[in-house]
């Protein structure tokens, strides 16, 4: 027997593959943001711009309405984020109070699974005054005839778009809490408070946000970054004059007049300065939150509180997300919806040559559709394995800020960047490709998937893969045939993630994409201000994906806690 | 089988700081020893590290051989280490049988896997549940199976953490027996480590105990 | 901008006369050596994909072009064609001057002209299409000039367009024949009317439409806005609007995004009126169950906007034989035929009818009307487009007051 000796400084199985996923997610992020920083100071040699200057940055202090737009971007952004943190804590701690409530957290997976486009059409067509809520109180409530006139969707002062982002991300944040939760021992922290008189509400709020919060920094920003340009939408749920700077940006990118294009990427700066701005300001005033939340809650001796308490906080929490399901569980029908006057609550008729007519056209749509999000999930989570099997070989402890690099491509606003990628990718000439897009939702995708698994990856009992590779059997081999079936839950939770991410992204398929590559969150967007039916057949189509993508993980699942 | 297992002063180190004092140590072809220590002091660490199993921080320190050449920086599957855990790790989605298969070395041949299957099988006096998932069995059937599992793979050293601690108590003496069976069977080095001294006696292991890191090192 | 030269309207007849004997001179070997060049290219057609109908439409182009001449035939769905006026510009700007990513595109206004004037487009082709013999280059001059630009042949005629207002007859009986009549019915029933916010295409054409009816000499809009006095040509219009404006849906703090969303307004009765570029459109959706079956159509008296949508070939197409057979098709009597049923599309044809075979023209004679389209007659006079370089200062113009 000839053992060959491996130094300890020989390479470790699947050592190349983390700075290889790291490259997939920085370079375009990187790349972008140099792509838009260099022609904003005037410098795009492709277009004879050679000189640098500020003139860009001049220029974009006299579009009109631009103080609207940045104050409308920083309301839109830090409100939204704040409302939906404010109301997933309060929802939590609700059903922590209030142990039968527990079920309404099985609302958070549909709607964490529902495209922004989806829940902005669904919220749009539930509450604009033609919409399923007036109607249902009209004319026998309200005495209404003619659509009442308020402004819904597409007020000027961006609350409808507010709205549907909170009703969007708060699930997302729950989820993020819950998950947090369960690695803090939360309950016995909870009863420790509790026998200190504390009532439950505020026993959560000192005892276990406090050592959540520092995990949930992340996912805040990315919900404050997405904020910042949630240019799908904004589409649908305005404000339009003027819109958010987002909007902005990506018109001002998409000029006919290249001369508008600097201006654009100044204004593309502008909003990541906005952005960085947020973020530091929402840091800053982290401590001297808690300081006040801290005197505000310890203030009295546990009064008592009323069940009533939590419950109306409880009901506030959930009123957003489940008007945001109630509006798209409403699509389906307006799909169908043959003529369907206001105030009628039921259409004229049923008719389905819509889906036929549409359905031909949008073939190819939900091919390319289901083409990216099979490939671009299952290349995004093969990767996120690749990388999490190669830190269980790694000899030394891999350093937590280095994972937090995978989280670039979320807490930079898309808008910033994205133009860059795709002045690269048209260098390349591979704009408009298929291929061009998917390698940019990688970008998008990579950093969910790591989200869902890295937990179970981790958490996997390393005696299994000890006990494999001592019967003789290779890493890649352990990997394949003994980790990978015993993480099969994980695996395709993370796989639905990924596939409800890759569908839903608009912004980066658009740019990617130069227009050119229509998916259905394309065709939503362009679909969803002309009629009903058409947006109704469209928005069904693209929430349904990620539905039957979760409900398989789900049939997964169960299969493999029966082998248990 | 010739095959001799030694330890040249091998300890666990944390940041630098051994958990216990490091052993020196021979297990002879046909010898078992037990490495007795109280709970939380390193002994799962010691043989997670023996067969290259141990994540950093945690460190194995020392010189591990085996039949004359050492172990250092060979990966687990080069070791020729059989290894029983507390839990008998029968992989639950594959078969009885499957699991078997998985242990024996790839170069034989289909006949030849079939047979040695199936005199794993007999000897586990478990015949009748190859196609059986491993959630099926009793932890009695699943503690054999996972011995004959590891012998499969033809280990030139047995190594064992605590494998009758999660088994009932009447159970216990009858697995020990087999356990003891199949070492002597097998003449190969057997190193245990456990904190009840029933399983040394019942095993006829030679006793090692750990000791406390003397003060100051590290 | 473009700052291509002015148009004189004597141009006209010099034009039609020069495109007669251009297309005499056609020499039929050539136009086979197309075809056969044009077999087995492949044509991105870059066209607006905002209408179900329209989607329908070129998809059954697409089908009979690969069974007629082989050539294959992809709709890219653009939000705006100034979205691939973008793309052809940037990729002039990056040296791709072949291989360019669109092949045919469906344009006309300020985006041919931008194009023209950069020298970005293939040809002058559509004189040489077999079948533009048949296009009413004297009944519809709009065929050859584009918002006053000549086409000169570089780009092809498509279809026809008016500006049309949709009412619903239940709430309006007698619609406004004046833009004057329209301000008075907007102040006497406010929040029914608004028009889509600029610059998409029908907002921007509503507002060239009230510039037309309000500004004291029309013809200074026939020349580049840099000739005259910007600010007083443009005054009746901003005063038209400031003084409807509150009364519009919303009161004008926010505007629906096109032209479909405002068909969807008018179908949910929160508007009573809503405009269009295609007369047959109102028909179109009624068939298709989109408007209740009392919309009507109607124009002002004094007549509306009018003017004729192309197809042109970008410089850097690597498929211009099929482009041009695709072009070609369009013009073809069927084509035209079926795009202006008002059942499939309601599009109006840009041939003279006269020019066609007894057969050919029955297929057009025979087409219903539509419940809601007005016959040609009663259209009203059909009023010429601005230089396109007006669009850009009453676009910002109407952001800035907006916005601003």
């Amino acid at each position: 027997m000839t053992a060959i000796r491996l130094p300890e400084s020989g390479r470790a199985p699947f050592a190349l593959w983390p700075p290889l996923t790291l490259a997939v997610l920085v370079t375009p992020v990187v790349g972008g943001l140099l792509g838009t920083l260099l022609p904003a100071f005037g410098y795009l040699p492709a277009l004879g711009l050679d000189r640098v200057s500020l003139a860009a940055f001049g220029e974009l202090w006299l579009v009109p309405g631009l103080g609207t737009s940045i104050a409308l971007a920083l309301w839109v952004a830090l409100g939204s984020t704040l409302l939906a943190f404010v109301l997933a804590l309060a929802f939590v701690a609700g059903t922590m109070a209030l142990p039968r409530s527990a079920w309404t957290r099985r609302l958070v997976t549909p709607l964490l699974a529902a495209p922004h486009v989806g829940v902005a059409v669904g919220l749009a067509f539930l509450l604009a005054p033609s919409g399923l809520l007036v109607r249902a109180a009209s004319p026998w409530l309200t005495g209404w005839q003619v659509p009442p006139a308020w402004l819904f969707p597409g007020d000027p002062w961006g609350l409808a778009l507010v709205f549907a982002l909170v009703a969007k991300e708060t699930p997302f944040l729950v989820l993020m809490i819950l998950a947090g939760q369960t690695g803090i021992d939360a309950d016995r922290r909870l009863i420790a408070a509790r026998s200190l008189g504390h009532g439950p509400l505020v026993a959560w709020i000192v005892a276990v946000l406090p050592t959540l919060y520092p995990g949930l920094r992340l996912p805040l920003f990315a919900v404050l970054a997405y904020g910042f340009a949630p240019v799908d939408m904004a589409a649908i749920l305005g404000p339009t004059v003027p819109p958010i700077l987002g909007v902005r940006v990506v018109e001002l990118l998409g000029d006919a007049q290249l001369a508008r294009w600097p201006v654009g990427a100044a204004a593309a700066l502008l909003l990541l300065a906005l952005a960085c701005l947020a973020m530091g300001f929402w840091r800053l005033l982290e401590r001297p939150t808690a300081a006040l939340g801290r005197r505000w809650l310890t203030g009295g001796p546990g009064r008592p509180m009323p069940a009533l308490i939590p419950r109306s906080i409880l009901t506030v929490a959930v009123l957003p997300s489940a008007l945001a399901l109630l509006g798209l569980a409403t699509l389906p029908l307006w799909s169908v919806a043959g003529r369907w006057r206001f105030p009628g609550l039921w259409p004229d008729g049923l008719r389905f040559d819509g889906w036929s007519a549409l359905g031909v056209d949008l073939a190819s749509s939900v091919v390319v559709t289901l083409t990216l999000a099979v490939v671009v999930a299952g290349v995004a989570v093969a990767l996120v394995v690749l990388c999490l099997e190669a830190e269980t070989h790694r000899r030394r402890a891999v350093p937590p800020r280095a994972v937090l690099w995978l989280f670039l491509p979320l807490v930079v606003p898309q808008a910033a960047f994205l133009f860059g990628v795709q002045v690269l990718l048209a260098g390349l000439r591979v704009d408009g490709t298929v291929l061009a897009v998917a390698v940019v939702q990688l970008a998008f995708v990579v950093p969910y998937a790591f989200l869902t698994l890295a937990g179970p990856f981790r958490a996997l009992d390393p005696r299994w893969a000890l006990a494999a590779r001592s019967l003789g059997r290779r890493p890649g081999e352990v990997l394949w045939r003994i980790k990978l079936p015993l993480l099969a839950a994980p695996l395709a939770t993370a796989l639905a993630v990924s596939v409800a991410v890759s569908v839903a992204l608009y912004l980066p398929t658009m740019f990617a994409g130069s227009g050119r590559v229509r998916t259905l969150a394309v065709e939503a967007v362009a679909l969803a201000g002309a009629d009903r039916r058409s947006a109704g057949i469209v928005v069904t189509v693209l929430a349904l994906i990620p539905l039957v993508a979760f409900a398989a993980a789900a049939v997964v699942r169960r299969r493999t806690e029966r082998r248990r | 089988m010739n095959a001799v297992l030694t330890l040249e002063e091998v300890g666990v180190s944390l940041v630098g700081r051994d958990l216990f004092r490091p052993l020196d140590l021979t297990v002879a072809a046909g010898e078992t020893v037990a490495v007795m220590g109280a709970s939380g002091q390193g002994k799962s660490s010691l043989l997670l590290g023996i067969c290259g199993g141990l994540r950093p921080p945690l460190r194995l320190t020392g010189e591990v051989t085996l039949d004359g050449h050492s172990l250092a920086g060979l990966p687990p599957e080069r070791r020729r280490l059989g290894v029983l855990f507390q839990d008998p790790m029968l992989f639950p989605h594959l078969t009885v049988r499957e699991n078997l298969a998985f242990a024996v070395p790839r170069h034989r041949s289909r006949e030849q896997r079939a047979r040695a299957i199936d005199d794993a099988l007999g000897r586990a006096e478990l015949l009748a549940f190859g196609e059986r998932r491993p959630a099926t069995l009793s932890g009695g059937q699943a503690a054999r199976i996972a011995l004959v599992r590891a012998m499969l793979a033809e280990p030139a050293a047995l190594l064992l953490d605590e494998p009758f601690a999660k088994l009932d108590v009447p159970l216990r003496t009858r697995i020990r027996a087999f356990v003891r069976s199949v070492v002597a069977d097998a003449g190969i080095p057997c190193l245990l480590v456990t904190h009840d001294i029933a399983d040394a006696e019942e095993l006829g292991a030679r006793v090692v105990a750990l000791e406390a890191p003397s003060a100051g090192e590290g | 901008m473009s700052r291509s030269t002015a148009l004189v309207l004597a141009l006209f007849t010099c034009l039609t006369l020069s495109t007669a004997s251009a297309v005499a001179s056609t020499p039929r070997s050539s136009w086979q050596a197309i075809l056969s060049e044009a077999q087995g290219q492949n044509v991105a057609f870059n066209a607006w994909g905002g209408s179900p109908a329209i989607n329908a439409f070129i998809g059954w182009v697409a089908d009979e072009v690969d069974r007629r001449f082989g050539i294959s035939l992809e709709h890219v769905k653009l939000a705006d064609a100034s979205d691939a006026v973008a793309r052809i510009v940037a990729e002039r700007a990056a040296g791709r001057t072949d291989d360019g990513s669109v092949d045919l595109l469906w344009l006309n206004g300020e985006n041919f002209a931008t194009l023209r004037h950069q020298d970005l487009l293939h040809g002058p082709f559509a004189f040489d299409l077999p079948n533009f013999a048949l296009v009413d280059t004297v009944g519809k001059p709009t065929t050859l000039v584009d918002f006053t630009v000549p086409t000169e042949g570089y780009e092809s005629p498509w279809g026809m367009a008016q500006l049309v207002l949709l009412h619903d007859t239940r709430a309006v009986p007698v619609p406004p024949r004046s833009l004057a009549e329209l301000g008075a019915w907007i102040e006497a029933n406010p929040g029914r009317f608004t028009y889509p916010a600029p610059p998409d295409f029908i907002g921007t054409t509503w507002l060239k439409q009230v510039l037309l009816d309000s500004v004291v000499d029309p013809a200074v809009l026939q020349r580049p806005a840099d000739t005259a006095d910007v600010a007083a040509v443009t005054a009746p219009l901003w005063a038209w609007l400031d003084r409807v404006t509150p009364h519009l849906w919303r009161r004008g703090r926010s505007y629906p995004s096109d032209g479909q969303a405002l068909h969807q307004l008018l179908d949910d009765g929160e508007l009573a009126i809503s405009m269009s570029f295609n007369p047959g459109e109102a028909s179109q959706l009624i068939a298709a169950g989109r408007l209740p079956e009392t919309v009507r159509t109607a124009t002002f008296d004094d007549g509306t906007l009018a003017n004729t949508h192309f197809v042109a070939i970008p410089f850097n197409s690597d498929a211009t034989a099929a482009a041009k057979v695709v072009a070609d098709f369009l013009l073809s009597p069927e084509a035209q035929a079926r795009k202006q049923d008002p059942r499939i599309w309601g599009d109006p044809t840009v041939l003279d009818l006269d020019a066609l075979t007894p057969v050919q023209r029955a297929a057009f004679t025979a087409l219903p009307l539509g419940v809601a389209t007005l016959p040609p007659d009663r259209l009203g006079p059909a009023r010429p487009e601005p230089h396109p370089s007006w669009v850009e200062i009453i676009e910002r113009a109407w952001q800035e007051r907006v916005q601003g």
